[in-house]
């Protein structure tokens, strides 16, 4: 009975790591926007499991927060941001895509080496869990300096997020979880609008962060 | 006076909570100013009287020996910048780089900051502590893009990014601590409660304690602004108004340090794990030489002390890294005059751009002389925070390289070059801005001087007499630092 259980737990969480891999090499803004989608969706699903597994009604908040609103909304408005700001065709070069693939492929050893090996005496659901959550924060911050491009940092920024509440959920009966979820999902609408706002005031004529570096006051 | 107690706890949080909300709606904006400061006043009345009589730790607040240090250090500068920033906002509002509903939004987000802080310092449970920390980091981010200028959304955009991985960092490592007390505590809010967790550190997981404390060190030294993981500060003291740079450098990494501090007293007591304090004062010395270079570089007047924050935020994680009764009470004491001594020069410097209009250098130039209050605030602060005597900074100083060089002579060596190389490049700058025929601008200014001379004069005070009392409550601090 226990067994499957676990597994499909399992499962979910590398379904997530898998997506994280596919936003790595994706260089099509929309496509890593649809991506995104596909991460909240398998991180709603898996944070739903946990729910259910560990009796934690109060987690299906979390999972519903991860659905309606980082899986439908945000996507959505990113969509139709990027259409109106003109780079939803864009390609955006990603610096050597096997390199990036690699330095993933050694971050996720990383933490599924260091997380094991430390997490002897936990739990065994929430062992693998919180190795492969670190795995998908890992790849979350190698999605964010890989990019130049604002949108797809926010992108990466929100993958980061999903790793984390996929830990704080593992970790069973961590207080606060569902707050800090929610007060997440806000603080990446807040970014979400800031973006697009400072654009229609013309501060800035591109969202390409590197365009921003010539700014710095050391140059000035 | 016992009785009074939890109040004054409750008003910690309550008085800000209102405020914000009260300063949201209020439009004019010298109410609003003065609002501010009846609010900021508010807090530092309950923080003081916390001193004398303290409520029972609960499972979710605690006011302890350690955090009353900060909490009466940060609400004092919390109290003096308000002060400060009503006179810096009236000049901004008159040369036309805000307006009134961006004063509006000023007021509020400071209090917000103010609350993010007062929380981060008062909570018991690890994870509230991490949600003050990210209030008061995120309300910082959206004050440094206030102006809006070009340069203020990039260094609040890179100040966003850097935090929001710092931020990432430090709940990772929180869930590490959680899930290693677990076992020992139980699920649930026990597991999180920092009184519970230090009584039964010992009984903790150490392997799982040292990954913690690795992330959480990353995490919580990004806002200390630790080296490698600086890059947001610079730019967010040089765009942001001048009352948030000095908020920033005198209160806002002293609360991520608290943060780092909890933790390291935490796995002090496990026998298992390793030594928190080797790599706190590696970073710290590693940030101390990479900022005393570059401060020779900086044309910014904003920049260049914001560089030298990072390496006196370096000296402190340095002295707390070696730990020990004696460097742990240096290290209080230079955090103490740190603060202090870096918003007074960033109340003087505030000014000092307002009136000559730049914040480079090298349009700066005899201050002393055109402005002579304002010049020698200046020239006094920054006699104090190069380390020259009779200031306080130079017995912390002192006191922090003597203790090295009794247990690692190499290290003090290291420490000693940081400071020399920091002290030339101060110097140098001072000369060419506070000296020499004046460049610029030469209006009269309006400023508030209080503030400035309220600080300077604690930090001269401090190094030619410490009173008895106060010594006698470091030295306490220090040994529970360990």
């Amino acid at each position: 009975m226990m067994l499957p259980l676990l597994d499909t737990a399992h499962m979910l969480a590398g379904g997530l790591v898998l997506v994280s891999f596919m936003m790595l090499y994706q260089d099509r803004l929309s496509a890593l926007i649809n991506l995104l989608a596909l991460h909240a969706l398998v991180l709603s699903l898996a944070v739903a499991w946990q729910a259910w597994i560990q009796n934690a009604p109060e987690l299906i908040i979390t999972a519903a927060t991860a659905l309606g609103f980082k899986a439908i909304a945000i996507p959505v408005a990113l969509q139709r941001m990027i259409k109106r700001l003109g780079i939803h065709r864009e390609i955006e070069p990603v610096v050597g895509i096997s390199a990036t693939m690699l330095a993933g492929i050694g971050l996720v050893a990383l933490a599924l080496v260091v997380m094991l090996r430390t997490t002897a005496s936990a739990a065994p659901l929430a062992r693998e869990d919180i190795a492969l959550a670190l795995s998908v924060i890992l790849l979350g911050m190698l999605i964010m300096v890989t990019r130049r491009n604002a949108v797809s940092q926010v992108a990466g920024f929100m993958s980061l997020e999903n790793g984390l509440v996929l830990a704080a959920t593992g970790a069973q009966g961590m207080p606060l979880v569902v707050e800090i979820s929610v007060a997440f999902s806000i603080l990446i609408a807040f970014i979400v609008i800031g973006i697009f706002l400072f654009r229609i005031r013309e501060r800035f004529d591109t969202v390409e962060v590197q365009a921003l570096d010539q700014f710095r006051g050391e140059r000035r | 006076m016992t009785a009074l107690a939890p109040i004054a706890m409750q008003s910690l949080l309550a008085t800000p909570a209102l405020a914000a909300a009260l300063l949201a709606v209020l439009p004019g904006y010298r109410a609003a100013a003065r609002l501010n400061i009846a609010a900021s006043l508010l807090s530092l009345l309950a923080a003081l009287l916390l001193l004398g009589a303290r409520p029972a730790p609960s499972p979710l607040f605690l006011v302890d020996d350690l955090n009353i240090v900060f909490l009466v250090l940060n609400s004092f500068v919390g109290l003096t910048t308000s002060v400060f920033s009503a006179s810096y906002i009236g000049h901004e509002l008159e040369t036309g780089h805000l307006t009134r509903t961006h004063l509006r939004f000023y007021h509020a987000i400071y209090q917000v900051m103010m609350f993010g802080m007062n929380l981060a310092l008062i909570a018991n449970s690890i994870g509230l502590m991490w949600v003050g920390v990210e209030l008061a980091t995120l309300s910082t981010v959206v004050m440094v893009g206030i102006y809006r200028t070009h340069a203020a959304i990039e260094a609040a955009w890179k100040y966003f990014i850097l935090g929001s991985v710092g931020i990432a960092l430090a709940l990772f490592g929180t869930i590490l601590v959680y899930l290693a007390a677990r076992p020992v505590l139980g699920t649930g809010v026990p597991a999180m409660e920092w009184t519970l967790l230090v009584r039964k550190s010992g009984a903790l997981e150490p392997a799982l304690l040292n990954v913690a404390f690795v992330f959480l060190l990353l995490g919580y030294g990004t806002k200390v602004g630790l080296v490698p993981l600086h890059a947001w500060l610079p730019d967010a003291h040089a765009e942001g108004p001048t009352p948030i740079s000095a908020v920033l450098s005198g209160l806002l990494l002293n609360v991520a340090l608290y943060a780092l501090l909890r933790f390291k007293i935490l796995l002090a007591g496990n026998r298992g794990t390793v030594d928190p304090g080797v790599l706190m004062a590696a970073l710290g010395l590693l940030s101390v030489l990479f900022a005393a270079l570059m401060l020779y570089r900086r044309r910014d007047i904003k920049r260049l002390f914001a560089y030298s924050s990072i390496e006196h935020m370096g000296i402190i994680v340095f002295a707390f890294g070696m730990g020990g009764p004696l460097a742990n009470f240096a290290g209080l004491l230079q955090m103490t005059l740190h603060s202090l001594t870096k918003s007074a020069i960033f109340f003087s410097v505030g000014h000092t751009a307002q009136v000559k209009g730049t914040q480079r250098i090298s349009e700066i130039g005899g201050l002393t002389a055109s402005h002579p209050l304002l010049g020698w605030s200046l020239v006094a602060g920054v006699a104090a925070i190069a380390g020259l005597p009779p200031f306080g900074i130079f017995m912390s100083e002192f006191l922090i390289v003597s203790t090295t060089f009794a247990r690692g002579p190499f290290l003090a060596a290291a420490l000693a070059l940081g400071l020399l190389v920091a002290f030339g490049a101060l110097l140098t700058r001072l000369a060419s801005v506070a000296f020499g025929a004046p460049r610029g601008p030469v209006g009269p200014v309006k400023a508030s001087y209080v503030p400035s001379f309220a600080h300077l004069g604690l930090v001269l005070g401090a190094g030619i007499y410490l009173p008895p009392p106060l010594v006698a409550w470091f030295q306490h601090v220090a040994v529970l630092l360990g």
